[in-house]
């Protein structure tokens, strides 16, 4: 019988589903960050339109001693930065692509089996979306908005803040993966590792796109 | 067979050995004895309330006491000591009843684990300094606002749930993947016992309801640390904006404590009524039901804000509504017990106690759900009296009826039948002598949270009986420790199916092998033991023959009953590594949190100091337990 016990733990990954036990972990807590941007974008909406003094997001706002301050949101530079977003999980899909088909005709040595171009490039283009992010709220806060001013600086930079937190960590994922695939090369066997970030990754920008719909186009 | 000591079979013993454990029965275990220590606590921080208030015109404790003292005791109750003994059920159970050798992530059960034991010491430890939390379990913002209240106090509420909701949802994702993904071969969804169900229904609220009041809370310290203006109503904050968020939580909350109860007594009342469950599809159901509705009846809480005419009524309806499922168990329940050959154990005296005394609490619940009734009940002792009929009468009674059927599993000894059934009237009797007058001295109109009242209101003789029952219930709760402790050094010893049940963790020895099973059963109908012994009684639920399965799956063996104790090594099977790094991260976790109070000391450099590098630790040990193997 012991044998036969044995024998059983060959296939330690049998699961109900099929799918990988993280592969389904991921997706709970996806459900659970959905949760969390609502709540986050909700609030946003709510004190739209509420804050008592300007700045204010779509408006011009004259203080008081007469000082004049412009819209907050600049829609053309926040348009390129999601424009960066986007394609980052494009070629999040390539980095994908190229760790799961290592070996086969036309990813072998081709450009489309370089998962190491494609994962420093997906971190890139994330790190640029955080740059300008950073040039996007230094500015605001020069133009007279923080996170004190009125509600509209406290929902705004809470709610673009802890997006970008979420792609800072995203970003530091990708690092690691792409430390990984430096170190000792990604194989299909490491497909899940790699498809988990790219959830996750594409999660993010969906909520981006939630965001910049919400927050910046609709007046 | 009586004779036989009963040792745990574990392999490991000593101090080390449970600090570094992955083992889900061991971390259930943990929970358990940590859980019932904040139980008691919390319990006597209730009886300091309940003597300042025997009386009218006491002083025994301050004011300023007496507030941190309801707030810590809510607050104890519900995340330190409710939640996790159902943790503690979650972990010792689901991969027990789904057979399963551990979670999907036994490290990240570890992790859960600690930080609920140094998140609830951070937020307990206050009281002793007279600066615990202040502001009632649902901290009401703006109230909570650092003009309003200055101190610590509500620091150390912010951060401390913050914490433990980390806790929560680290270990409802595992537990979510652990019930989806590792289910033994034939172990479909609609065989699962109920008690795993009802888990899995709390686990998604757990998952949805969670993230609501992290944001709550974010706002709550950014505005605290920060400056932000979430809450400063000067500059046009909505004064309702907290209590909608906590509320969207908060009452999917209370059916987080209630629902796994209500599987313990899914479990328990069939055992002992020797017959199948009545009704499952339909308890397993409602459970799901309960779980949809609970997210649409929030504002029931606030109908004394003012929402208008056309909110309330949509609340009052949605409310009344969810009363529906609710009822539809209790008469499960009754109609299981009805014409069965009912033992009554200790376990089963607790099951049927919370079938009357959770139908009292949703009886009144349903009468406070009409906004005109509503106006004349709320913020009074008659609300106090609902929810302890539904979180007294019903989450704890039906915690403790599961810990009077677990016991045996989990230590491989009885418990005495005899202190169970004193244990058990004594507790039914204080109880009820403590919270019905709560009833009346709330429709008198006593408020809640006055830490003090005036003679000749008509309220002392209500308050007095209410206080005699508490320190009945302090004596009652004496009767159990006394039981758990003697038991686990005398009880009789227990055989692997304890009390002829008929569920798959009833097949294994107990207590349990480190391994769990030590051949992966498959399962062919609901209750397979009972199939094996009592056919009987299953032969009028679905069963699929077991040339149907696919049990090369998993080399899968028929349902039988395991007498052997082989160790894991002897059979081949993989355990995982004991390791500390869960511990280490969850310790980082925490001072990450806790540096952020020296803020408010004025000691900038010393709270980034602390909560920057617990960060990086944090990050740190994060990094080292991925990369390092699991077993
Ligand atoms: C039959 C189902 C139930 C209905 C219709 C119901 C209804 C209500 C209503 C309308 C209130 C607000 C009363 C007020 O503040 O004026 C309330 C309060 C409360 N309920 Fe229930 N309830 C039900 C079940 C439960 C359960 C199962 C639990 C927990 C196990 C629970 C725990 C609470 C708590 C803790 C409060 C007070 C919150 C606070 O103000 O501190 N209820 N319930
Ligand atoms: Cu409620």
């Amino acid at each position: 019988m012991a044998s036969a016990v044995a024998e059983v733990h060959e296939h330690t990954h049998y699961t109900t589903t099929g799918l990988d036990n993280r592969k389904v972990a991921i997706w709970a807590f996806i459900g659970s960050e959905c949760m969390l941007f609502m709540s986050l974008i909700s609030t946003y909406l709510i004190y739209k339109g509420k804050s008592i003094v300007g700045p204010f997001p779509h408006e011009a706002w004259t203080d008081p001693s007469g000082h004049v301050f412009k819209p907050i949101l600049n829609i053309p530079v926040t348009s390129q930065s999601t424009f960066v977003l986007l394609m980052s999980s494009l070629v999040m899909v390539l980095a994908l692509a190229a760790v799961e088909n290592r070996g086969k005709p036309g990813y072998q040595g081709t450009l489309l089996g370089n998962s190491k171009l494609w994962l420093a490039a997906t971190a890139a283009l994330g790190a640029t979306f955080l740059g300008y992010q950073a040039y996007e709220f230094t500015s605001f806060v020069h133009e007279g908005l923080t996170i004190h001013t009125n509600l509209f600086g406290s929902s705004f930079f809470t709610l673009t803040g802890f997006h970008g937190a979420h792609v800072t960590a995203g970003v530091l994922w990708l690092l690691t993966l792409l430390s990984i695939d430096i170190k000792r090369g990604l194989t299909p066997k490491d497909a899940l590792l790699v498809d988990i970030c790219a959830l996750y990754w594409h999660f993010v920008d969906v909520v981006w796109i939630a965001i910049f719909t919400l927050v910046y186009l609709i007046k | 067979m009586a004779t036989t000591a009963a040792t745990p079979s574990y392999e490991q013993t000593g101090i080390w050995s449970w600090i570094t454990t992955v083992d889900h029965k061991r971390i259930g275990a943990l929970y358990l004895y940590t859980a019932l220590f904040f139980f008691m606590f919390g319990g006597l921080e209730a009886g300091v309330i309940r003597w300042q208030l025997a009386q009218p015109n006491q002083h025994i404790v301050s004011a300023e006491l007496y507030n941190q003292l309801f707030t810590m005791h809510g607050t104890t109750m519900i995340f330190l000591a409710v939640m996790p003994l159902s943790a503690a059920f979650f972990n010792f159970l689901i991969p027990l009843q789904i057979g399963a050798r551990d979670v999907a992530f036994p490290r990240l059960n570890a992790f859960s684990y600690w930080v609920y034991v140094l998140g609830g010491t951070f937020m307990t430890l206050p009281i002793f300094f007279n600066t615990a939390p202040n502001g009632g379990w649902f901290g009401y913002a703006p109230l909570t606002t650092l003009p309003f209240s200055s101190g610590l106090n509500i620091d150390f509420w912010v951060m401390g749930l913050q914490i433990l909701g980390i806790s929560s949802l680290a270990a409802a994702f595992n537990f979510i993947t652990t019930i989806i993904n590792m289910r033994a071969p034939g172990m479909t969804l609609m065989r699962m016992p109920v008690f795993t169900w009802m888990s899995f229904v709390v686990q998604f609220l757990l998952v949805l309801a969670f993230p609501v009041i992290t944001i709550a809370l974010v706002f709550l310290l950014f505005d605290r640390f920060f400056g932000t203006n979430f809450y400063e109503i000067a500059a046009g904050a909505d004064p309702l904006l907290w209590q909608h968020l906590f509320w969207v939580f908060g009452h999917p909350e209370v059916y987080i404590l209630i629902l796994p109860a209500f599987g313990l007594v899914s479990e328990i009342l069939p055992t002992f009524s020797r017959k199948p469950l009545f009704g499952y599809n339909v308890v397993v159901y409602s459970g799901i039901m309960i779980g949809f509705l609970g997210f649409g009846v929030w504002a029931h809480h606030m109908f004394a804000v003012g929402m208008g005419a056309t909110a309330d009524t949509i609340f009052a309806l949605t409310t009344m509504l969810i009363g529906i499922p609710t009822g539809v168990k209790i008469f499960n329940w009754i109609a299981t017990m009805w014409g069965g050959q009912i033992r009554f154990t200790a376990a089963m005296k607790f099951a049927i106690g919370l079938i009357a005394l959770f139908t009292i609490g949703g009886i009144s619940g349903v009468m406070h759900s009409s906004p005109p009734a509503d106006l004349q009940q709320t913020d009074t002792y008659f609300v106090v009296a609902h929810f302890h009929y539904v979180l007294f009468g019903g989450s704890i009674m039906g915690i403790f009826g599961g810990i009077y059927f677990y016991y045996p599993k989990i230590t491989g000894r009885y418990m005495s039948e005899v202190l169970g059934t004193w244990h058990f009237w004594c507790t039914f009797i204080a109880m009820n002598l403590t919270f019905f007058p709560m009833h009346f001295s709330g429709m008198l109109g006593m408020p809640r949270r006055i830490y003090t009242y005036d003679a000749g209101q008509g309220w002392d003789t209500f308050n007095l009986i209410s206080s005699i029952g508490t320190g009945l219930l302090i004596l009652s709760t004496l009767i159990f420790v006394v039981n758990f402790l003697k038991s686990r050094k005398s009880g009789e010893v227990a055989p692997g199916d304890a009390w002829g049940a008929g569920t798959l963790e009833w097949t294994i020895p107990s207590p349990p092998p480190d391994y769990n099973f030590a051949e992966i059963p498959f399962v062919t109908s609901r209750y397979p033991l009972w199939d094996l012994k009592h056919p009987e009684r299953t032969s009028g639920i679905a069963h699929s023959a077991p040339d149907v399965m696919t049990i090369t799956d998993a080399h899968a063996t028929p349902v039988h009953e395991e007498m052997g104790h082989k160790t894991a090594a002897e059979l081949g099977i993989p355990m995982p590594f004991n390791t500390v790094k869960p511990l280490i991260a969850a310790a980082a976790l925490v001072a990450m949190f806790g540096g952020l109070l020296f803020m408010h000391t004025n000691q900038f450099a010393v709270a980034m100091t602390i909560t920057i590098g617990s960060a990086s630790l944090f990050v740190g040990t994060l990094y080292a337990w991925l990369t390092s193997p699991l077993e």
